[in-house]
């Protein structure tokens, strides 16, 4: 296995408040990490130094090779739009949008032309539980069903990595492992490197593996042999 | 609940008399179930039996207390391997990690780390329990699920103690 994203002793501060003092992490592709840790511990910090969304103080984000931390904005969000996928906690769909539309996004967004886009965004429909629900707008979805929405979107355009910030934080337990069971899969499938937040355990359970967030540093635990 | 590493981690700290090791083992690790002496005394043989414990003096008069236990290398080894192992994640092993701590704090020894070595292990217990329920049929999934939520009890637990680990120690430690 190599490495697919890496932080190196990444500092980052808001204003005069320390998030991050020197984490470190490294993960392999086709692994799903899950960051757990305190509140306020700087998991969502750490999760978007990594993907691109902020730039540390200092210290390095290695992506394939390249030095993320070094690129200029215009570079960065190319980065985020075509090898990157995201899904938050609440999903943030965009409510002008019908569902199916919301799910192209990430495609129309790279050029894919529509015509293209909504036939394989429809695809994740069926594959997530989700027909018949193609044109509705968001605020006519459940939470568990917009945020399957959400995950399809962040998985469409088949991207490297997924960063997942507590996607099923907003969920009933047995919606929350749904959710999980189908993004785990899904990501499998596609080889999909995937970047969890949760301070939940049964959510981190659908992980590889676990690192854990405190006060700005990141401390893996040793592997246990199985 | 296991009395002889218990009562050898106690030791651990200074040695001391049968008494003195069962009311420090009833006031943190009773809870409400004393001791009985004779079980002091027959864990205290067995432990100086298997060379875990010596005898250093000796009072004179007759009585089971004149006797004062000093641990062995035997012994702290057996004491440091317990501290350092997690436990095997299990259900209702609160007692059990609780005197883990406890122990820890009182003999200075990294307490948190501890923590965080059996928080791994439940988590990767938890995490081939996920696989059977991922895998198998409803019935391996409720069972799964219901080894799952003891752990992510036993997980809660262990966080809200690691969070007040300082204050443990100003107790245990006074
Ligand atoms: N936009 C911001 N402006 C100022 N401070 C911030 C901002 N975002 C985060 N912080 C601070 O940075 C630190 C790390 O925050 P971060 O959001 O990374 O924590 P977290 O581990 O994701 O917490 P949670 O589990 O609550 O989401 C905290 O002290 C927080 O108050
Ligand atoms: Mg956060």
């Amino acid at each position: 296995m190599s490495v697919v994203i890496e932080a190196r002793n990444v500092e980052f501060s808001f204003g005069q408040t320390p998030a991050l003092r020197g984490a470190s992490v490294a993960v392999e592709a086709g692994e799903i990490l899950a960051v757990m840790g305190p509140s306020g511990s700087g998991k969502s910090t750490l999760l978007h130094c990594l993907a691109g969304i902020l730039v540390p103080d200092s210290g390095e984000i290695l992506f394939d090779g390249a030095r993320v931390h070094a690129m200029a904005e215009t570079e960065r969000s190319s980065l985020r739009r075509d090898r990157f996928g995201f899904v938050f906690q609440f999903g943030q769909l965009v409510p002008e949008l019908t569902a199916v539309e919301n799910v192209a996004l990430p495609l129309l967004l790279s050029g894919v032309h529509r015509k293209r886009a909504l036939p394989k965004a429809s695809a994740w429909f069926s594959r997530l539980g989700l027909d018949g629900l193609e044109q509705r707008r968001s605020g006519e979805l459940s939470g568990g069903q917009a945020q399957r929405v959400a995950l399809a979107r962040g998985l469409v355009a088949e991207p490297q990595v997924l960063f997942a910030d507590e996607p099923t934080g907003a969920l009933d337990s047995l919606t929350g492992e749904q959710v999980m069971d189908l993004l785990v899969g899904a990501a499998r499938e596609q080889g999909t490197t995937v970047i969890l937040v949760t301070h939940e355990p049964r959510i981190a359970a659908y992980a590889d593996r676990e690192v854990m967030v405190r006060d700005g540093r990141v401390n893996a635990p040793d592997r246990i042999a199985s | 609940m296991s009395v002889p590493l218990t009562l050898l981690g106690l030791l651990e700290r200074e040695p001391s008399h049968g008494y003195d090791l069962k009311r420090d083992y009833d006031a943190f690790f009773g809870r409400g179930k004393p001791l009985p002496f004779g079980q002091v005394y027959s864990t205290l043989s067995r432990l100086a039996r298997d060379g875990k414990v010596v005898i250093s003096d000796v009072a004179p008069g007759s009585g089971p207390d004149r006797k004062r236990y000093v641990i062995t290398d035997v012994g702290a080894t057996e004491v440091e391997q317990w501290l350092t192992q997690p436990v095997d994640p299990e259900p209702h092993l609160q007692t059990v990690l609780f005197a883990k701590v406890v122990l820890a704090l009182m003999l200075d020894r990294p307490a948190a780390e501890y923590l965080d070595t059996q928080r791994s292990a439940h988590l990767h217990r938890m995490r081939e329990l996920t696989e059977i329920k991922r895998a198998g049929s409803l019935v391996d999934a409720l069972l799964a699920d219901h080894g799952l939520y003891h752990l992510e009890a036993d997980l809660r637990w262990i966080e809200m103690t690691g969070a007040r680990l300082d204050a443990l120690r100003k107790e245990v430690r006074p």
